[in-house]
């Protein structure tokens, strides 16, 4: 108590804002344990992080509350960032949302905010000056907390999406000289182009002379959808190979006819297993039951 | 360079070894056109492998030589068109809808093999 009267006194003395950030400093380590049970008060109160127990929140609390002082007496922010992206990375999959992780950053501004209130009431003058060191570099912290957690998801989201692109468009060989191409998932011109590129890849590789693309699902067919097909379609001709489509539901093949797309040189088939009928057929295979085939073996 | 056609059997294989410019690809058709008569082929096959472009004058070139040897009672077939460049053509909107096309050399052989067998067969039919 002693101690803050002196630098209280002393601090009308010094000029410039940076002067305010130690005895700030020393003020919030001083009172660490209270305001953190204030912070996480408050962020249970507004029933933020449901999805972590209290003393998770506790802890990770502390860690951060540390990281914040830190900042602030350094004005370095590596260390908070790192700290910032490792803690996104562990709450995200949690189910954590963007709204939350600002939520609790900016309770932690205020109630340290409040509590430069309450000390500084007395003196009007130096209170300004406290908050003038105070509120910019709070606000900094906010916004790279804030903008890591960002960050972080979107960075998830890119792989998740790379991951999604790599499993959906897998090229099978059926049987020599037949792949089928089950597409699942909505077609957007970057995937539909991706898909092209590694059915004709394919084609050369197997000598594919049929290639049955199957489309059940694909939950919805539009304009630019049906043009990429009747492109992949051509192309793989252009190579010598014969495509079947199959799987257009009635809804899409109804789609289609009321958007005009001209799917004339189209060979489409009711489902997969239709199709791959039709494909051996072309390719000559004949397909007989072994049951069916012994007596006349036997004989 | 002229591009090499060459005689096997009741066919001719032109090996389009390089890119075209468009006087050779217009030498090409018309030797093309020229040697079904002399040579009284069935059927042509047009390697185009090692074409890293085919552009809409070429194309059209083909296709006016493939439409032409229809004409004159043979078959034509265009082999070895690229992943790439199959995909670029039909970016670009070049379509061969009614020309034929096979994977390779092996391919166009058996596709002209097949197409003989079929027409010796409705020939008897």
């Amino acid at each position: 108590m002693q101690h803050d009267e002196v630098t209280l006194m002393q601090a009308p003395r010094t000029d410039g804002d940076d002067s305010c950030l130690p005895e700030l400093v020393s003020h919030l380590r001083d009172n660490r344990t209270r305001l953190r049970e204030e912070w996480v008060q408050r962020i249970t109160d507004a029933q933020l992080l449901g999805a972590m127990s209290e003393e998770e929140i506790f802890s990770e609390v502390t860690s951060v509350f540390d990281k914040y002082v830190d900042t602030l007496e350094t004005g370095s922010v590596e260390s908070l960032q790192e700290y910032a992206e490792d803690l996104s990375e562990r709450i995200i999959p949690r189910g954590v949302e963007t709204h939350e992780v600002l939520g609790i950053v900016l309770l932690l501004r205020d109630v340290l905010a409040r509590s430069l209130f309450q000390k500084y009431q007395e003196n009007f003058e130096l209170l300004n000056r406290v908050l003038d060191a105070y509120e910019p570099a709070a606000n900094r912290i906010a916004v790279i907390v804030g903008v890591s957690f960002v960050h972080e998801r979107e960075r998830v989201i890119g792989q998740q999406q790379a991951t999604i692109r790599e499993l959906s468009t897998p090229v099978l060989q059926v049987r020599e000289r037949l792949l089928a191409l089950p597409i699942i998932g909505e077609l957007d011109s970057q995937r539909a182009a991706q898909l092209t590129e590694q059915l004709l890849n394919a084609v050369r590789r197997n000598r594919a002379r049929v290639v049955v693309i199957d489309i059940t699902g694909v939950p919805s067919v539009d304009k630019n959808v049906a043009n990429h097909l009747v492109q992949t379609v051509r192309a793989c001709r252009l190579m010598g190979a014969a495509v079947l489509v199959t799987g257009l539901s009635s809804d899409i093949a109804r789609t289609l006819v009321t958007l005009g797309v001209d799917l004339s040189m189209m060979d489409t088939v009711g489902d997969l297993q239709g199709g791959i009928e039709e494909a051996e057929r072309l390719l000559g295979y004949e397909v007989r039951k072994a049951q069916a085939a012994s007596p006349e073996d036997k004989g | 360079m002229p591009v090499p056609i060459l005689k096997q059997g009741h066919y001719l294989v032109a090996s389009i070894q390089d890119a075209l410019s468009d006087g050779e690809v217009l030498e090409l058709q018309e030797n093309l056109l020229k040697q079904i008569g002399e040579f009284r082929a069935r059927g042509i096959i047009v390697d185009v492998a090692a074409m890293d472009v085919i552009d809409s004058f070429a194309s059209r070139s083909l296709r006016t030589v493939a439409l032409t040897t229809r004409l004159r009672g043979a078959e034509m077939v265009i082999v070895g068109i690229q992943p790439d460049v199959a995909f670029a053509m039909v970016r670009f909107g070049l379509y061969m809808d009614d020309i034929n096309t096979a994977l390779d050399l092996e391919e166009g052989l058996e596709f002209l093999d097949r197409w003989i067998a079929e027409r010796a067969d409705t020939d008897e039919g």
